[in-house]
C-alpha cells in the first residue's frame, strides 16, 4: 500500500509520522501517534465521537484524510491538558456529572471547547445547536448542558452556579 | 434450589451520626480519566505484535453451509490463521438451559449477518481482502421474516433439534379468576399493542483483544457487560480449564444490556490468537454492531382490562406474541418478564398472561434496558388511562386509588418492600404543573401520565449455586488507602463510584481515599455483571459487609489507643475521633496504622445473596426481586394536525430509587433512561426488509445516521425528581436505578396525545403518517355521530 510521511503539529509538537495514504486522520492519531483519546463510533461521520480541532477548529477526524493535515495544527482531547491540569471544559464536564460511559465525550468536549473559545455567552439554545452533530447515548443531554453553561461562565470570568460548586469541590 | 441468603440487610442508618459521603453531590470517582482521553477502552488496547481480525457473515436469512474452503485465504500474504465453525462446535447460550448458539455457524446460519468464519491478518485492510477469498456454498432456506408464520410453519425449522418447532418458548399463568373478574367488572377495554424492535446503540461498538502467554493463559480484554459469563462460556467453549482464563473488562462505552450475551467475536478473537500465536483485536464495524443486537424484542400484545364503578382494577389479561429473532438469547427470561414485572405499582386481584416467543430469521433479540417490561407496560399504562377516562376519574388519581402499598405480595407471589409510587405521582404531579393543563391546554397540545416499576435485581440465578451473587474484596493500607477490588462492571452507570461511596462512608474516608480495582477476574471476586439493575442493591451490600467488618477493627485499635469503648469511636471525612470529644481525634490514615500492628495486615471480603423471593410456581422466581422501584412519568406533547409530528418539549420524572447513594448519578440514569424511551416513541426503528428476495432479512438502517438515536435537537427537556423510600434489602437502603426510569416515557406520551386531540395512539413507532390517520378516523368517527 502506497503510504507517505506526513509533518503536522500534533498537541503542540512537530510530528513526522508514516502512514498509509488512505488513512484518515483518526487512524493516524490512534493508531500511530497512540492518542487513543478521540474514539470511534461509526467512522463514517454519523456519530462525533471522532471531534478534534485541526487550527483550533473541530472537524470530524474520521471524514478527514491524515494527509490533509500536512503543516497544520492538530489538538485532541489529550492536548487540552496543560500544565495548570485538565482544561475548564474537561473540569466542567466532571464536575456536572456529565460523563457516563464517557466514549463520546471527548468528541462532545473538542465541540464545547470551540464554542466556549468563541462564544462564552452561549445560550442554550446555541449550546445545542453547536453540539447538535455529537450523539451521546447515555446523558440525555441535560447535565452536558450544565457542563457548558459552567464553562461560559467561568470563561466570563464569573463563579460556578451553586449547584455545580458544590461538585465542583468534592 | 433453596439457596442460603447471605448478609442481606445492614440497616439503613448511617454508621456514624450522619452521612458524609453517601447522598453527597460528588463527582465520580473514575471520569476525569475520561474528562482527559486517558481511560482506556478495549480498542485503546494495543499489543506487540497485534494482529487484527475480522469476521465474515452470511449474506442469507436462512441457508444451510454446504461446505466452506478457506484455502485461498490462508494463502493470503499477511494472513496468519483462519478460523471455522467446525473449530468450535460446542453449543452456549446465555442462558444455559437453552444452548442454541455456536461461536461461528457450523451447519446453518439463521440471519444476516450470522457470523461465517474469522481471519486474523497483519492489518483490517488484509483481514478484509481474506474474507472475500473465502468460498461459501449454501443451500438457501425459506426465511421466516413474520413471527405469525413462526407460529403456524416450522418445515424447515430455524433449529432442526428444537422440539417446539419454531416456538423459543411459551409461558401461560393464571392468577385468581380473570375471566369471571373481568365478566363482573364495569368497565372492561379491550385494544390491540404493537411494540417495535429498537436497538442500543451504544456510540462503542463492540470489541475484543485475546492474548495467550507462553504457559497457555487466555487473556481476554472485551466490552462486555458480563464479564463473568463470558468467562464460562469461553473456557467451556475453547475447552479450557476456567483458572486459564482471564477476562478483563477495560472502560466500557455503553452497553443498555446490549453487551450481555457471549458473542461469537469474543470466541473468534480467542481462537485466532491461539492458532497464530499472536494477540488478536477484533473491533466490530458500527453495521457489524446494529446486526448483533441483541435489542428489545418487538411484541404484539393483545390487553384485556377491568375496572370496578369506583375505578378500582378487577383483572388484566394479556396475550403477547414476542419476535425473539434467531437464537434464544436471554428470550426465556424474556417470555416471562413480558408479564411478571406487571404487577404494580397497581394492585391487580387477578391477572393472566400468555406470551410466546418466536424464531424468525433476524438479528437476534436481547435484553435491552428494561428487559421485557418496557412492552407490556406501554399497553397496560394506556389500558389504565382508557378505564380513568371512561368512568371520569382524573389519570394520576386512578392511579392512586389502585395503589398496591407497602409491603405487600402481588398477586403473583411478588414480595414488594419499600414504595414510594404515591410521592412519584405527587412530584410529577406539582412539577409539571397538571392540574392547570390536563384538560386546559390549547387545541392539539396534551399532558399524560404513566407509572411503572422495576427489579434491583433477581432473585433468579442463571446459573443455580450456593456462591454469593455480589463478593467483594477491600483492602487497607497504612497509607490511608483503601482498595476496592469488585467483579462489577462500569458501563457508564456509576457503579464503580458507587462501590467506593460505600466503602468511603463506613471507614471514614473521603473519596480520593479509596481506589476501586474492577472486572478483572484474575484480581477481583465473582460479581454476576451488570444486568438486572442488580448491581447497588447486591454488590453495594457486599461492600457494606466488608467496609463494616474493617471499620470494627479500626475502631477497635482507636479505641484502645484513647482509652474508650470501640463503639464510641466515630469515623469520618478522613478523621477517627471520640465521639465524646471530637478533639480527641486521628487521622484514618492513623488509624489504619494502629489496626494493622493490632490485627496485622488488613483486609475483608463482604458478600451477597438475595432473600428467598417469589412464587412457589414453575418461574415463580423470575422477576422476583430484593427490593422494586416505581416511577412515575409527566409528559407534555404538542401535535402538528398537518404534518402528524409529535413534539415532546418536556418530561418530568420522579423515580423512588431508596437511598440515593450518588444523586448526581441518579439523575443522570433517570434523564438517560427518559431519554432513550422517548425516543423509542417515534424516532427509532430496528427494523429488517420484509420482502421475499435477495434483500429479505436485510438490516434497514444499520448506521447512526439512519437509525436515528436523538440528537441534541431531538431530545425533550428533562426533569429527574428524586424520591427516596428508604428501603430495608438494599444497602443503606438503596434500589435501583438504571432501568425504571425507562418505562413510562412512551405510555406517557401516548397518554398526552389522547389529551391533546382525543386520540389513542397503540401501535408503536409513532409515525407522522399514523398520527394523520388516527386524526382522520377520529374525525370520520365525529361526523358519523353528528
Amino acid at each position: 500500500m502506497p503510504s507517505r510521511l506526513l509533518h503536522f503539529r500534533l498537541n503542540g509538537d512537530d510530528v513526522e509520522i508514516a502512514a498509509p495514504d488512505h488513512w484518515t486522520l483518526l487512524e493516524v492519531v490512534r493508531y500511530r501517534a497512540g492518542l487513543t483519546g478521540s474514539k470511534q463510533g461509526c467512522d463514517k461521520g454519523d456519530c462525533g465521537a471522532c471531534t478534534l480541532h485541526v487550527d483550533g477548529r473541530a472537524v470530524l477526524s474520521c471524514l478527514t484524510l491524515a494527509a490533509d493535515v500536512e503543516g497544520r495544527a492538530v489538538t485532541t482531547i489529550e492536548g487540552l491538558v496543560g500544565p495548570g491540569g485538565p482544561d475548564v471544559v474537561q473540569d466542567c464536564f466532571d464536575a456536572a456529572g456529565a460523563l457516563q460511559c464517557g466514549f463520546c465525550q471527548p468528541g462532545m468536549m473538542m465541540a464545547a471547547r470551540q464554542l466556549v473559545t468563541e462564544n462564552p455567552d452561549a445560550t442554550r439554545d446555541d449550546i445545542k445547536a453547536a453540539l447538535a452533530s455529537n450523539l451521546c447515548r447515555c446523558t440525555g443531554y441535560t447535565k452536558i448542558y450544565e457542563a457548558v453553561e459552567n464553562a461560559c461562565r467561568r470563561a466570563r470570568g464569573e463563579a460556578d452556579a451553586p449547584a455545580t460548586a458544590e461538585r465542583a469541590a468534592s | 434450589m433453596e439457596r442460603k441468603s447471605i448478609n442481606r440487610t445492614h440497616g439503613p442508618d448511617a454508621p456514624h451520626g450522619e452521612f458524609h459521603r453517601v447522598g453527597k453531590r460528588a463527582r465520580k470517582v473514575d471520569s476525569m480519566a475520561v474528562a482527559t482521553g486517558q481511560a482506556v477502552y478495549t480498542d485503546d488496547i494495543a499489543l506487540p505484535g497485534m494482529l487484527h481480525g475480522k469476521i465474515l457473515r452470511s449474506p442469507h436469512a436462512h441457508a444451510r453451509i454446504r461446505s466452506i474452503d478457506t484455502s485461498r485465504a490462508e494463502a493470503l500474504p499477511g494472513v496468519h490463521a483462519v478460523v471455522v465453525g467446525t473449530e468450535m462446535p460446542e453449543r452456549y447460550g446465555v442462558i444455559p438451559w437453552t444452548p442454541d448458539e455456536t461461536a461461528l455457524a457450523v451447519d446453518k446460519v439463521r440471519f444476516i449477518g450470522d457470523e461465517v468464519a474469522a481471519v486474523a491478518a497483519v492489518d483490517e485492510d488484509t483481514a478484509n481482502a481474506a474474507l472475500r477469498l473465502i468460498d461459501v456454498d449454501y443451500e438457501v432456506l425459506h426465511a421466516y421474516l413474520d413471527p405469525h408464520e413462526s407460529l403456524e410453519k416450522h418445515d424447515p425449522a430455524i433449529h432442526e433439534d428444537n422440539k417446539k418447532g419454531n416456538v423459543s418458548k411459551h409461558v401461560l399463568l393464571e392468577f385468581g379468576e380473570v375471566d369471571a373478574a373481568l365478566e363482573a367488572s364495569e368497565v372492561v377495554v379491550e385494544d390491540d399493542y404493537v411494540f417495535h424492535g429498537t436497538a442500543h446503540a451504544p456510540i462503542e461498538p463492540h470489541c475484543a483483544v485475546a492474548r495467550w502467554s507462553g504457559d497457555g493463559v487466555l487473556t481476554l480484554w472485551s466490552s462486555t457487560q458480563i464479564p463473568h459469563y463470558v468467562h464460562r462460556l469461553l473456557a467451556k467453549v475453547l475447552e479450557v480449564p476456567a483458572h486459564r482464563v482471564r477476562i478483563v473488562q477495560p472502560y466500557l462505552g455503553g452497553a443498555f444490556g446490549g453487551k450481555s450475551d457471549p458473542f461469537g467475536h469474543e470466541f473468534c478473537a480467542a481462537l485466532l490468537a491461539r492458532k497464530a500465536g499472536r494477540p488478536v483485536k477484533l473491533l466490530l464495524t458500527r453495521e457489524e454492531t446494529f446486526y448483533t443486537h441483541r435489542g428489545r424484542h418487538p411484541m404484539e400484545m393483545r390487553f384485556r382490562s377491568g375496572c370496578d364503578a369506583d375505578g378500582k382494577i378487577t383483572a388484566v389479561d394479556s396475550r403477547i406474541l414476542i419476535d425473539g429473532g434467531s437464537y434464544s438469547s436471554f428470550g426465556l427470561v424474556t417470555t416471562y418478564y413480558s408479564g411478571q414485572l406487571l404487577c404494580g405499582p397497581s394492585h391487580f386481584p387477578t391477572y393472566r398472561f400468555d406470551s410466546t416467543r418466536v424464531f424468525t430469521n433476524k438479528p437476534p433479540c436481547g435484553p435491552k434496558r428494561g428487559h421485557g417490561s418496557v412492552q407490556p407496560r406501554f399497553a397496560l399504562e394506556i389500558q389504565l388511562d382508557r378505564m380513568a377516562t371512561q368512568l371520569g376519574i382524573d389519570p394520576i388519581d386512578f392511579r392512586r386509588r389502585n395503589w398496591q402499598g407497602e409491603n405487600v405480595t402481588t398477586v403473583n407471589g411478588q414480595t414488594v418492600t419499600s414504595n414510594g409510587f404515591l410521592q412519584c405521582l405527587d412530584a410529577v404531579e406539582r412539577a409539571s404543573g397538571w392540574k392547570d393543563k390536563r384538560g386546559k391546554l390549547p387545541p392539539y397540545r396534551g399532558i399524560g401520565i404513566a407509572g411503572s416499576m422495576y427489579i434491583s435485581g433477581t432473585n433468579y440465578c442463571v446459573y443455580p449455586n450456593d456462591m454469593p451473587q455480589a463478593g467483594i474484596l477491600v483492602k487497607l493500607d497504612r497509607s490511608g488507602l483503601a482498595t476496592v477490588f469488585t467483579g462489577t462492571s462500569d458501563i457508564g452507570q456509576g457503579c464503580t463510584s458507587v462501590m467506593a461511596t460505600l466503602v468511603a462512608e463506613e471507614l471514614g474516608l473521603r473519596l480520593d481515599q479509596v481506589r476501586v480495582v474492577a472486572a478483572d477476574s484474575d484480581l477481583c471476586p465473582v460479581d454476576l455483571g451488570a444486568y438486572s439493575s442488580r448491581i447497588t442493591l447486591m454488590a453495594g451490600n457486599a461492600a457494606v459487609d466488608a467496609g463494616r467488618k474493617l471499620r470494627k477493627q479500626v475502631q477497635d485499635a482507636v479505641g484502645e489507643k484513647l482509652g474508650i469503648p470501640a463503639g464510641q469511636v466515630m469515623l469520618a471525612d478522613g478523621y477517627a475521633f471520640d465521639r465524646e470529644d471530637g478533639d480527641r481525634r486521628l487521622t484514618t490514615q492513623e488509624a489504619f496504622q494502629l489496626a494493622e500492628a493490632k490485627f496485622e495486615t488488613l483486609s475483608a471480603s463482604g458478600s451477597y445473596n438475595t432473600p428467598e423471593r417469589g412464587g412457589d410456581y414453575r418461574g415463580g422466581t423470575i422477576g422476583a426481586s430484593p427490593a422494586y422501584s416505581f416511577t412515575a412519568h409527566v409528559a407534555e406533547v404538542e401535535v402538528d394536525p398537518e404534518t402528524g409530528e409529535i413534539h415532546v418539549p418536556k418530561l418530568w420524572i420522579a423515580h423512588d430509587c431508596g437511598r440515593a447513594i450518588s444523586p448526581v448519578q441518579v439523575e443522570g440514569q433517570i434523564e438517560g433512561s427518559t431519554y432513550m424511551g422517548v425516543a423509542e416513541v417515534a424516532l427509532e426503528h430496528h427494523e429488517v426488509y420484509g420482502d421475499v428476495g435477495a434483500e429479505a432479512g436485510l438490516h434497514k438502517r444499520p448506521s447512526l445516521l439512519e437509525y436515528t438515536i436523538p440528537t441534541t435537537l431531538d431530545t425533550p427537556e428533562l426533569e429527574a425528581l428524586i424520591v427516596e423510600s428508604i428501603d430495608p434489602e438494599g444497602p443503606y437502603g438503596a434500589k435501583e436505578a438504571g432501568e425504571g426510569p425507562l418505562h413510562g416515557s412512551l405510555p406517557a406520551v401516548a397518554n398526552a396525545l389522547y389529551d391533546a386531540c382525543g386520540i389513542w395512539m397503540t401501535k408503536l413507532p409513532f409515525t407522522p403518517g399514523r398520527v394523520l390517520a388516527a386524526l382522520r378516523e377520529k374525525r370520520t368517527a365525529e361526523a358519523g355521530v353528528s
